[in-house]
């Protein structure tokens, strides 16, 4: 029974995809196995989990894998009923929340390659858009915290919250290497407290990886992209 | 009046326009589930007050809008009606595996099937011959993968009724005839014998028959959308 119910997660210390699901696994108290992948250098193992797009994160359980990343977080929240309910009961509130993790996954994260990946005057437009979008997601957030105060428990963690967290919770990561202010407090208020108070919890602030850890592995990354763009 | 009021309290509305599948995916599914409904005609060049009051972030169709809350992006909308209009049939299968594997391949068909046949339109000569033959490798690996995680079924119906990954599949490849006169003939049934039987099985079937944006007029609009590009 032990060993049928084991559960491995594939990951890469890096990736904010693979950092969800280790956070979401961590909310429910789920007993894993964490497998690092070298993403430069893919194990057999992990090609022939996820064959069609060859990335982490990777979850197997019961010997069956699951890849992408949301897809993976709604198969926890159904599989496992102790800790959080990462979605609401409500469908529209269902709704609302997985319409904005993909906003984040997807367009927010888009936003901020982009500015990493360009220089000059081309940037100065990019990092516009990137406000933008975080001004609308700021916008969004007022149905979620209503009375405008996100406080926030480790017992009512929900999808969202781990999203977000996963993609920002380094944001002075970004504004170190980027050279911009990423969650601005006068631009996006409601973001910027939703983030302090998600960073104020022990389980959050030790799953993410450390700072100076993260700020060299992205400057390796902005260069050998800009190396590579302008060879 | 009171009947008027009680209807309105329940009234779903579907913002979309007549050639786009994507919108197509809402009405199927609301038509599916016997869910009565009114559809709005958006003119996408010139967007209404309306939606991008309901769909700010995006502005885009499909919008659902139901007692007045709006919800954008169809899949979020297709996951929506089955929570929030239980009854059978059922989208998506009850299992959370099973589930997990739907929405893989739902994904999949989105962000690489779909924008695949947006590139063949954009593209011509030389570039579009590698552009559709990238995209019928795509297809090959949605063909095994289906084959592979649901054997034994065709994961597009669920017993007589189409199913959630039926429904996503359906856009834009069911179009495949108006695609192929306007001279984007991006399905050969050569290269794709097993997703040629699947889109002609879903152009069957009675809902997406019926859907189906009107032959010529979509081959026009193709045409003069590509002809942006030459």
């Amino acid at each position: 029974m032990a060993e049928e119910s084991k559960v491995t997660l594939y990951g890469y210390w890096p990736s904010p995809f693979a950092k969800m699901v280790e956070i979401a696994l961590k909310l429910k108290g789920v007993p894993y196995e964490y497998v690092e992948e070298d993403l430069t250098n893919k194990s057999q193992m992990l090609l022939s989990l996820n064959p069609v797009h060859k990335k982490v994160p990777v979850l197997v359980h019961n010997g069956k894998p699951i890849a992408e990343s949301l897809v993976i977080l709604e198969y926890i929240d159904e599989t496992w009923k102790n800790g959080p309910q990462l979605l609401p009961m409500d469908p529209y509130k269902r709704a609302q929340v997985r319409f904005w993790a993909s906003f984040v996954q997807q367009q927010l994260q888009d936003s901020m390659i982009k500015v990493a990946m360009t220089e000059g005057e081309a940037r100065e437009k990019l990092v516009e858009e990137a406000y933008e979008k975080m001004r609308l997601l700021d916008e969004g957030l007022k149905s979620f915290f209503p009375d405008g105060n996100p406080s926030i428990d480790t017992e009512h963690l929900g999808l969202l919250d781990v999203v977000f967290v996963s993609f920002f919770g380094n944001h002075k990561v970004h504004e170190e290497v980027l050279g911009f202010k990423v969650i601005d407090p006068e631009k996006t208020p409601l973001i910027h407290c939703w983030l302090k108070a998600l960073l104020d919890l022990p389980l959050l602030k030790e799953t993410l990886p450390p700072h100076d850890k993260m700020v060299a592995f992205i400057k390796f990354i902005n260069e050998s992209a800009l190396k590579s763009s302008t060879a | 009046m009171e009947k008027k009021e009680e209807n309105q309290r329940e009234e779903v509305l579907v913002f979309g326009t007549w050639a786009n599948s994507i919108s197509g995916r809402v009405e199927i599914a609301l038509k599916l589930k016997g869910i009565p409904y009114e559809y709005v005609e958006e003119d996408l060049s010139n967007k209404s007050e309306l939606l991008l009051r309901y769909n700010p972030v995006h502005k885009k169709v499909p919008v659902l809008v139901h007692k007045g809350k709006p919800i954008a992006e169809s899949l979020v909308i297709l996951e929506y009606i089955d929570e929030n209009w239980p009854n059978s049939p059922k989208l998506l299968p009850q299992d959370p595996y099973q589930r997990a594997k739907v929405r893989f391949w739902a994904n999949y068909y989105d962000q690489k099937i779909i924008p695949g046949i947006y590139t063949i339109g954009q593209s011509q000569g030389k570039e579009r011959d590698e552009a559709i033959e990238e995209w019928s490798e795509l297809v090959r690996v949605l063909e095994e993968g289906i084959e592979k995680d649901f054997p034994g079924k065709l994961a597009l119906f669920e017993g007589d009724n189409i199913s959630f990954l039926g429904i996503v599949v359906s856009s834009y490849a069911c179009c495949y005839p108006a695609f192929h006169e306007a001279g984007s003939v991006f399905l050969s049934w050569e290269k794709n014998p097993l997703f040629w039987s699947w889109v002609n099985a879903l152009r069957d079937y009675p809902l997406i028959k019926e859907k189906l944006p009107p032959h010529h007029r979509l081959v026009e609009s193709l045409k003069a959308y590509q002809s942006r590009f030459s």
